[in-house]
């Protein structure tokens, strides 16, 4: 009988002590992916800032009372901005941000396309607007010169 | 033609030092706060010099007044502790001062040595309400409205200039609504 008490006592604590690994390991990883606003090039997981230990305890205890990650991470927004995101938002002011990138390289596919385009036309690369000699001219005079016999 | 394509280069080249040149300008520290244009987060806190009573934003309720952030260890609330004290003389606004974790005793001393120029401080010593107010960065002044909306948060030390040019202005203006 008293063994019994004692293994479900034991099991009753390492059932609490792997909720609670469990959700440390949530709470690491949802501190990693927001920022600390103090020192701003840490996460709150990093930081050591008085200010990231209080967010830590308030993430916890909002945790705790069964929030979701979301649930948090808009605690946090409401009252700091999309700021403490590491991964901020899809939305108007940050369309520039995501698109951006793929903006620019469409941009640099086209001229890519353009400029082998035009090569592809038949000028020999040459795009200078024919303000200098082709250099297919270089080509022939160079050519002439390898052909001719050796003196 | 061919001079024009030229320019390009050099377009994009004065684009980006012209965005270079406007970051340079811009303290990463000021992170904007949502708050502004919100309600005031609600709080109902003990009293530093009169423990015993309490104040909440629902009796400053109807008038404009600054919430200012403060506390005895914090360095930059010594710069700018003189304009609060002038501003307090002036008589233009009520000051209501948040003292944000910090000991009791402690920031009793530091007004007793620098000056009290607050209507009231109320001891926010977890700095639980700073987190609802979003405060990073101790001193902070919020302005809210007669009805009860964060107008204007100045970050860091107040300044003359932010004094002169933002906040009693937009306090006269928020007076006369």
């Amino acid at each position: 009988m008293k063994a019994f008490a004692l293994a479900l006592l034991l099991a009753a604590a390492s059932a609490l002590a792997q909720a609670d690994a469990a959700l440390d390991a949530r709470l690491k990883k949802l501190e990693e992916e927001l920022r600390c606003l103090v020192c701003q090039n840490q996460s709150l997981a990093d930081s050591s800032a008085p200010l990231a230990e209080d967010l830590r305890r308030e993430v916890r205890a909002l945790a705790v009372a069964g929030k979701d990650d979301e649930q948090i991470k808009q605690f946090l927004v409401a009252r700091y901005g999309d700021f403490v995101l590491y991964d901020p938002p899809v939305k108007r002011i940050t369309w520039l941000l995501w698109f951006g990138p793929f903006a620019l390289l469409a941009v640099g596919a086209g001229v890519w396309w353009m400029v082998a385009r035009r090569r592809r036309n038949g000028n020999g690369g040459n795009n200078d607007d024919g303000d200098n000699p082709p250099p297919t001219a270089g080509v022939d005079k160079a050519r002439e010169l390898l052909d001719s016999p050796l003196e | 033609m061919k001079s024009l394509r030229l320019l390009i280069p050099l377009a994009i080249f004065v684009v980006i030092v012209g965005f270079l040149w406007a970051g340079l300008g811009r303290d990463p520290r000021e992170v904007p706060s949502p708050l502004v244009g919100k309600p005031a987060p609600v709080f109902d806190l003990a009293q530093l010099k009169q423990p015993d009573k309490k104040l909440g934003t629902a009796d400053m309720k109807g008038q404009v007044w600054l919430l200012n952030v403060w506390a005895s260890w914090c360095v930059s609330c010594r710069v700018e502790h003189p304009l609060l004290v002038e501003l307090a003389k002036a008589n233009v606004v009520p000051v209501i001062g948040l003292n944000y974790k910090d000991k009791n005793d402690a920031g009793l001393a530091w007004l007793a040595q620098n000056g009290d120029p607050y209507r009231l401080s109320v001891v926010d010593a977890d700095g639980r309400v700073g987190i609802d107010w979003g405060v990073y960065g101790v001193p902070e002044t919020f302005v809210v409205d007669k009805n009860g909306i964060i107008r204007y948060k100045q970050i860091g030390p107040i300044t003359v200039e932010a004094l002169e040019q933002k906040i009693l202005p937009l306090v006269r203006e928020l007076q006369k609504a």
